[in-house]
């Protein structure tokens, strides 16, 4: 309780308040009003998430900070509300991440402030919804409703191609969510007329349609991630959008695909994720590999991380679907991880676009001598993406390694060269941007970090390292409900 | 039966009749610029209805007329909304027909005479009302189509709509008479029970009904049966436009639920083949047509298309869930084409139409707001969540999947998923790309608000749907299920 309101509706509704204030404060005459509000709001909003950690009761696997009332009696859909470990982690990521955007943005959106702070202080309430709800008809609508933000924001602030970018972004998403509708409703005519998410777990299902339920989650759910043939989305619009929709979108988007995986797919229709993890699996080393060597011919800085995203993603992917502790948990840390890392690339990249206005790796060189400060920043980001012991996404992509070598040890060494591709990818774009003799004369006019930016990165860095060396109050709240999840996708859910 | 109990369920549509024929008369009596003297009486005579049909509302079902007339929950319900709409439609076309001269007592009174129509229409117990409902309603509009009488587009648009529409009627006064051939009754009721109790001549039956269904396409606009739908659409007056586009939709929908679900429930299983056969096509066609529109009104009228399609799906579901998923989208759809075609209005200035895409290019650089209320209109078109145009389709999809035609969902969102594409790239339109014209938009406070209203109206529906939809389903269960 939060002044006597339930915690997980003020994190949702907090934000979207204080979007649609920011959004009345009218056009940019007004901007300073603004970006202070959406920082207030942001910065609350952030605030507010923390009694669910604080409160979080890490031993149980059940639902906390329950919320549940009536909301369309006659479909008996419920505005339910409740997180469990695998849930909270990411509504604290997600509302840190907005005070990251709002404050990447702060100088950089010079048209439509109101509206481009508002967009992103509305959405992270929808995300929070989206990770909170327990009702699926709840969770639908804020799925769906995530899109309108997004498409405005990639349309409005993106780049030169952004409209058959942001185009293709939601119709692409809404194939994948319109068929997740037909399952829904198909699971709650199975149930009896329930849409609560914990009923579909456990009411039995035949083959055949756990089968067909399946697809139509993954195509919801793939699309997000994005996996491998589903993918092309995503590097146009993250080329398109603006240093915060490409952060929200690695940081946050892609991780709502990932969790729909754990939420509904593999414990709504256990046999189906067993009989197609096969599949599945195979999507995610492609992913890993091709998508890694293709990461690895960009020219577009932002392209090639965005490209590197579906790699990692592939790892998350891969660890849920080899179904034992160690790779759950690591998928698990990969995605808080790629949060991190994926989002400060973004920044990083935002950070030489502002001054530069090209994404272009030959249009940089020799920028070290020029952006110290940045240089080294970057370095760090750079390593972590790579994988490298003692940063975040070590820890991850370790743990899926290790649970990966116990099903099958050319997996492991398929999803390991990862290592490799990432390390030279990243690390060859940073040679090509950063080292060497300054090429041209903008690259001379650079100027390094100011304050505001210094304080961005830093934050990030903090949570990258201190992730890495100490991983453990992160993955100890997972813990139970990784197990129980495990245990509940081990049981068959056939018709007897 | 007294001649009290026979006129109280018909009260509201007496009192409109009179106040109809007074302000016909009394119009002649005012000058031109005391026209909106006329405009207030309507509105008064409209929110006078209102109040009517709330005070004679009757718990149970009443027959007047000797079984010719029915006054039950879902036409009042159903009349309520249709005071609502026209009460919407007048609002919004006023300062649009000023500036065209066309703000005429002709016009008001033929919208009347049409409501009258209407509400007959979704009374109606009885083959002969239902034809005297719907020729009421249809003259009125094919009049109000040719108003502009030196646009060479709009006459042309009249002229098609009459003779097609009279085509239609045709097809349905055959099939109306097959009917009475082989059940020897023009009642609903009776027609049920007879073809319960079996009928002898089983051929006049199915040829009837298949005259039944095209007529009733015909007047719906369902492919392929809807070649008049774009034409008429973009032809007539946008006021027009919208008031045939928006309105008479409910009383479409009370027509076809009584004739196929009161009168022939037990031919369901022929009726129902036909209109999946309709529903899909009309999905098909409508949403490809509807890309490839330059013009807004001709969009919205494929458009139309594709969502009268989706309604019968409603119907071919069936039971509760799918009259009254079918009710509420129908309801749903009026709103949202008030609102469009609203907007399309409120653009448009003296001279000026604002019906091509075109015209929206950069509306948020303009008017926010106004860019804001669109943009929820559209959206709940496609139908996203948070707008009620998604539970509108969500309670179809729902009646369909339960009826174990799963298929027909997929079929149905998929062509949604086309359908989103035209609708985004309105948005795409307001909020990515630079406006053409900086003309100020000048909007009268009533239209603005009411504008607001109504794009608010639609949010707030998609936040709360409850109420409404179970108004729906109360009322199809009392009017369609109970006997």
């Amino acid at each position: 309780m939060i002044f006597g309101l339930p915690v997980i509706s003020v994190t949702i509704w907090l934000p979207i308040l204080f979007g649609i204030l920011v959004l009345a404060t009218g056009d940019d005459k007004n901007a300073p009003l603004a970006r202070l509000l959406a920082l207030v709001g942001s910065v609350l909003g952030c605030l507010v998430t923390i009694p669910l950690y604080t409160g979080f009761d890490a031993t149980t696997s059940n639902m906390q900070f329950v919320e549940f009332h009536d909301w369309i009696q006659r479909f008996n859909i419920h505005y339910h509300l409740g997180v469990d470990g695998i849930s909270m982690l990411f509504i604290l990521l997600n509302s840190f991440f907005t005070v990251i955007v709002v404050m990447a943005g702060w100088k950089v959106i010079e048209k439509r402030v109101a509206q481009y702070m508002a967009a992103f202080l509305i959405m992270s309430g929808i995300v929070n919804g989206v990770f909170a709800a327990l009702d699926s008809i709840l969770f639908y609508v804020f799925w769906e409703a995530m899109l309108i933000p997004m498409f405005i924001i990639i349309g409005v602030w993106g780049g030169p191609n952004r409209i058959y970018a942001t185009m293709k972004f939601f119709l692409y998403t809404l194939l994948g969510s319109l068929l997740m509708l037909v399952a829904l409703i198909y699971l709650y005519n199975l149930t009896g007329g329930s849409f609560a998410i914990l009923d579909f777990h456990r009411v039995a299902i035949p083959m055949s349609a756990q089968i067909l339920i399946f697809i139509a989650f993954f195509f919801a759910f793939a699309v997000k991630v994005p996996m491998f043939p589903v993918h092309t989305w995503l590097p146009d619009a993250h080329v398109e959008a603006p240093t915060g929709g490409s952060v929200v979108l690695a940081a946050i988007m892609l991780k709502v695909g990932a969790y729909g995986f754990l939420r509904f797919s593999m414990p709504i229709t256990p046999d189906a994720s067993h009989k197609l993890a096969g599949v599945m699996i195979a999507l995610s080393l492609i992913a890993i590999v091709y998508i890694g060597l293709v990461a690895l011919m960009q020219s577009d800085m932002k392209k090639l991380v965005a490209y590197s995203s579906i790699s990692h993603m592939g790892f998350v992917t891969l660890g849920l679907f080899i179904f034992n502790a160690y790779g759950m948990e690591g998928a698990l840390l990969q995605m808080l991880s790629h949060g991190f890392v994926a989002g400060a690339l973004f920044l990083c990249i935002g950070v030489l676009y502002d001054r530069m206005h090209s994404r272009q790796i030959k249009d940089y060189g020799g920028v070290v001598n020029k952006m110290p400060v940045f240089a080294a920043f970057f370095m760090l980001f750079a390593m972590a993406n790579s994988g490298l012991p003692g940063t975040s996404a070590f820890v991850g992509e370790f743990m899926v390694v290790m649970g990966t070598i116990k099903v099958n040890f050319w997996y492991a060494f398929a999803a390991a060269s990862t290592l490799i591709f990432g390390a030279a990818y990243t690390l060859w774009m940073y040679k090509r941007v950063i080292f060497g003799a300054v090429t041209n004369h903008h690259v001379e006019e650079l100027t390094d970090l100011n304050a505001r930016e210094i304080l961005i990165m830093s934050i990030l860095a903090i949570f990258v390292l201190g992730m890495g060396l100490y991983p453990l109050p992160f993955s100890e709240i997972m813990h139970a409900s990784v197990n129980d999840l495990l245990v509940h996708v081990a049981h068959s859910k056939l018709p007897i | 039966m007294n001649l009290m109990a026979n006129l109280i369920p018909a009260a509201a549509e007496i009192f409109l009749l009179v106040m109809v024929c007074f302000i016909l008369i009394a119009d002649l009596m005012l000058t031109k610029s005391s026209k909106l003297f006329t405009y207030l009486l309507v509105l008064l005579t409209l929110v006078g209805c209102m109040v009517i049909t709330v005070g004679t509302h009757q718990s149970s079902v009443v027959y007047a007329f000797n079984g010719m007339y029915v006054d039950d929950l879902m036409s009042d319900v159903l009349k309520l909304l249709s005071y609502l709409g026209m009460f919407m439609v007048l609002v919004y076309s006023r300062q649009y027909l000023m500036l065209r001269g066309l703000f005429t007592g002709e016009f008001m009174v033929l919208a009347l005479f049409a409501l009258l129509g209407m509400n007959v229409m979704i009374s109606a117990n009885h083959f002969l009302t239902l034809y005297l409902g719907l020729e009421l309603l249809s003259l009125s509009l094919y009049a109000m189509v040719a108003l502009q009488r030196d646009s060479a587009i709009a006459t042309e648009a009249a002229m098609k709509y009459f003779v097609l529409g009279a085509l239609a009627s045709g097809l349905l006064l055959y099939g109306m008479s097959m009917l009475y051939g082989a059940t020897g009754s023009l009642e609903l009721g009776a027609i049920s029970n007879a073809i319960a109790n079996g009928v002898q001549n089983k051929s006049l039956l199915a040829f009837g009904l298949v005259f039944i269904v095209s007529g009733l396409a015909f007047k719906l606009g369902v492919v392929p049966f809807h070649m008049w739908v774009p034409d008429v659409y973009h032809g007539a007056p946008t006021a027009m436009t919208m008031l045939i586009g928006s309105v008479p939709k409910l009383a479409a929908f009370a027509f076809a639920t009584r004739i196929l679900v009161e009168g022939l429930q037990s031919l369901e299983h022929d009726w129902s083949g036909m209109l999946i056969i309709l529903a899909i096509a009309s999905m098909a066609l409508g949403n490809l047509s509807a890309i490839a529109q330059t013009n807004l009104k001709r969009m919205f009228a494929y458009s139309t298309i594709t969502h009268m399609g989706f309604m019968l799906l409603g119907l071919i579901s069936g039971g509760i869930e799918g009259y009254g998923s079918a009710m509420f989208y129908t309801v749903v759809y009026m709103m949202m084409s008030l609102g469009a075609f609203g907007m399309i209005m409120l653009l448009s200035r003296a001279g000026f139409e604002a019906d091509t895409l075109n015209d929206f290019k950069g509306l948020n650089q303009r008017s926010p707001w106004l860019a804001f209320m669109m943009m929820l209109l559209m959206l709940s078109m496609a139908g996203i969540p948070p707008t009620v145009g998604f539970y509108a389709k969500f309670s179809v999809l729902n009646a369909i999947i339960q009826t174990g035609h799963t298929w027909l969902a997929v079929v149905a969102v998929m062509f949604s998923l086309i359908g989103a594409f035209y609708y985004l790239r309105i948005i795409k339109l307001m909020y990515f790309d630079a406006p053409e014209s900086h003309a100020p938009i000048s909007v009268g406070s009533d239209t603005g608000l009411l504008i607001s209203i109504n794009g608010l109206g639609v949010l707030f529906l998609g936040l709360m749907p409850g109420t409404l939809m179970s108004i729906c389903a109360v009322s199809v269960q009392q009017s369609l299920l109970l006997h």
